[in-house]
């Protein structure tokens, strides 16, 4: 696995709505190798605070060397990134950890919760490469309301999948969690790859449990390096220990991991 | 020594007792994992030497999560010491930190005297191990938990079990959380301690006030990064004073700039920890700074800055 540091220049920032950005850098190295389900540690600029690199998911690689970061601000280090514009540098690490596994047995059925669709887009786009169409494949998003969900959704129609959303106001789709959609899906999938909140993620993880279905999960942990040094990326796993989500993950078999009820 | 002349005419070479290093930059322990993690970044043969993850006689699984959380200008960690013990040490990481060119420092751990030194006396006369790093900041189980490092009898005992165990140099790693660092270098330096080098981290701690909780599962964790070195860099200058033994000096060091504070401050040498988490380039940046810094001060040896600081007399 290699991995590279580079200082990418912004080509584009969008504000996609509200608090979500789309950030487009230049950054070759990276997008060539990346795979989907990998992440990015981002330095959010060259002072001491924030000091840490931020985590995000590689949302989209394009074709000229191009890549594509999806985030919602939620603190100091997300607000900067999203002040960033064209021309401006960004320091990026990647890609990093292990990504999704790309070899469904089946139908696949692809289930995003908020920013957790951010590496499903990547993962959409490349299972299109590797098998001859959509197929019987599906997506599920949901985010809180329809300025979250809008835009992504149309996106991921446009690659021809079949679509399934749902938001917690009811504004558009399913008035109601993601998860909720899965058991009309679950009969017809063997294969489900999962990115959103913890408590979403291990519904779906249950469900296709029950179900009988593999499960991939993309989780998050605080990250203090994103390279495998610091161990701070602990998750606790269901054979005892734990596994370190940069480097073992981030994505992992669902039945892997120990769920926190 | 190797790699004198890769340092663009200046002489970087500085010695730790026994312990030769080409430069005065090492890793920090548990800061650059096994050696191997990093080299997409850095070359670990530049390096004046690499401080491996802290080891213990048996593997631990570490503390439960969050065990990070970032800080004003630092972060706290309670990893729990995570590791994976002295044999998978030897049998599955030693053989790559000794391929790397550099020297190679085991940073060990343990709950009792007895412990620190059983595990010295396993590593004794394994090949590649340049020298040992002893963290006493752990918790003495048989003391009711209090850290070795903050009781000056119980950092010599633990001392003098490494010391009698090995023959390379020993070097016993200071906590900061006492009321008198120096006291506590003392004792080790009277037990047979080669060198100190400090600071380990500096116990704090981090609520979210939305959940009302602590930020870490641990509830309190070490303070490293940029935030401490200050406090480190007194804490170097106060033991470099007061011991005759070279001093390491550790805290908050991420530029060539914080590494010659250090060495004015009067130490031999000094490790990079958590910049190389956001900056995995650092140690290396820094080797090439201290070196383009004593070009441009005309000093033919890095030797002729340590200790150096101008304290005008009272
Ligand atoms: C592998 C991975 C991929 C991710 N991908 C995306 C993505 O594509 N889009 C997106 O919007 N978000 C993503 N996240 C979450 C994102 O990393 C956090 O929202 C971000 O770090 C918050 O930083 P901040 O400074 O704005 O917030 P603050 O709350 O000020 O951050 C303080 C500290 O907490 C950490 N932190 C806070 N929230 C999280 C979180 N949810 N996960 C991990 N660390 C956190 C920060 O990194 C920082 O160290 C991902 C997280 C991981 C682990
Ligand atoms: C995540 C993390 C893990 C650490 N693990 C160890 C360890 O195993 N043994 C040890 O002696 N010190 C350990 N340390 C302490 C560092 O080696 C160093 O003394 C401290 O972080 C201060 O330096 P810094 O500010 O440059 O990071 C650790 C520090 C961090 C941040
Ligand atoms: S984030 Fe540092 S080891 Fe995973």
């Amino acid at each position: 696995m290699t991995e590279f540091q580079e200082k990418s220049t912004v080509t584009a920032r969008e504000s996609l709505a509200g608090d979500v950005f789309r950030l487009t850098v230049q950054a070759p190295r990276i997008a060539a190798a990346a795979q989907p389900g990998q992440f990015v540690m981002v330095r959010t600029g060259d002072t001491l605070d924030p000091l840490l690199r931020r985590p995000l998911s590689i949302h989209q690689v394009l074709s000229d060397g191009r890549l594509r970061l999806l985030f919602k601000v939620v603190g100091k280090g997300t607000g900067l990134l999203a002040g960033l514009g064209p021309g401006l540098k960004i320091d990026l690490i990647g890609p990093l950890g292990r990504g999704f596994s790309l070899a469904p047995a089946g139908p696949a059925c692809l289930v995003g919760g908020g920013m957790g669709m951010a590496p499903l887009y990547f993962l959409a786009r490349r299972l299109l490469q590797v098998r001859p169409g959509p197929g019987d494949d599906q997506i599920l998003l949901g985010a809180r309301n329809r300025a979250e969900l809008e835009l992504p959704a149309a996106e991921f129609s446009g690659l021809g999948y079949r679509l399934h959303l749902a938001t917690d106001d009811g504004s558009l789709g399913h008035h109601g969690l993601v998860p909720e959609l899965l058991d009309d899906v679950l009969p017809s999938v063997r294969q489900v790859y999962v990115c959103g909140p913890y408590p979403m993620m291990r519904t779906v993880a249950l469900k296709c449990r029950t179900a009988g279905v593999a499960c991939q999960v993309s989780l998050e942990t605080h990250m203090a390096c994103g390279l495998g040094v610091c161990l701070g990326c602990a998750v606790a796993v269901a054979a005892g220990g734990y596994k370190h989500v940069c480097k073992d993950g981030p994505v992992f078999a669902a039945d892997e991991v120990l769920w926190k009820m | 020594m190797e790699n004198v002349i890769d340092q663009g005419g200046v002489d970087l070479r500085v010695r730790i007792g026994g312990l030769h290093l080409q430069n005065p930059v090492l890793t920090a322990s548990g800061t650059f994992g096994y050696g191997r993690e990093l080299t997409a970044f850095v070359n670990p043969a530049r390096l004046g030497g690499i401080v491996a993850k802290g080891i213990s006689l048996a593997p631990r699984p570490g503390n439960p999560p969050p065990r990070v959380v970032e800080t004003a200008c630092g972060m706290l960690n309670a990893i729990g010491l995570e590791n994976v013990g002295v044999e998978r040490f030897i049998s599955d990481k030693l053989p790559f930190l000794r391929q790397t060119g550099t020297r190679v420092i085991v940073n060990i751990l343990g709950d009792t005297v007895e412990e620190y030194g059983r595990l010295a006396g396993r590593l004794a006369g394994v090949e590649g191990i340049d020298a040992l790093e002893v963290n006493i900041s752990c918790p003495n189980v048989k003391k009711g938990g209090v850290a070795f490092g903050t009781v000056p009898e119980t950092a010599a005992a633990v001392t003098m079990a490494v010391r009698a165990a090995v023959d390379v140099p020993v070097i016993v790693k200071l906590s900061p959380n006492v009321s008198d660092i120096t006291v506590i270098a003392r004792a080790v330096e009277a037990a047979g301690a080669d060198a100190v080098s400090l600071i380990n981290t500096l116990l704090g701690m981090a609520i979210d006030s939305r959940s009302r909780k602590p930020c870490l599962a641990n509830v309190v964790g070490g303070l490293s990064g940029p935030a401490i070195k200050p406090v480190a860099l007194r804490m170097v200058w106060q033991v470099a004073r007061a011991v005759a033994i070279p001093v390491i000096g550790i805290g908050g060091i991420a530029t060539a700039g914080d590494a010659l504070e250090f060495l004015l401050a009067g130490a031999t040498a000094v490790q990079v920890g958590t910049a190389n988490f956001y900056q995995p380039r650092a140690s290396e940046e820094i080797i090439d700074g201290i070196r383009d810094f004593l070009r441009q001060e005309g000093e033919p040896s890095v030797r002729n800055i340590i200790g150096q600081v101008r304290v005008d007399e009272q």
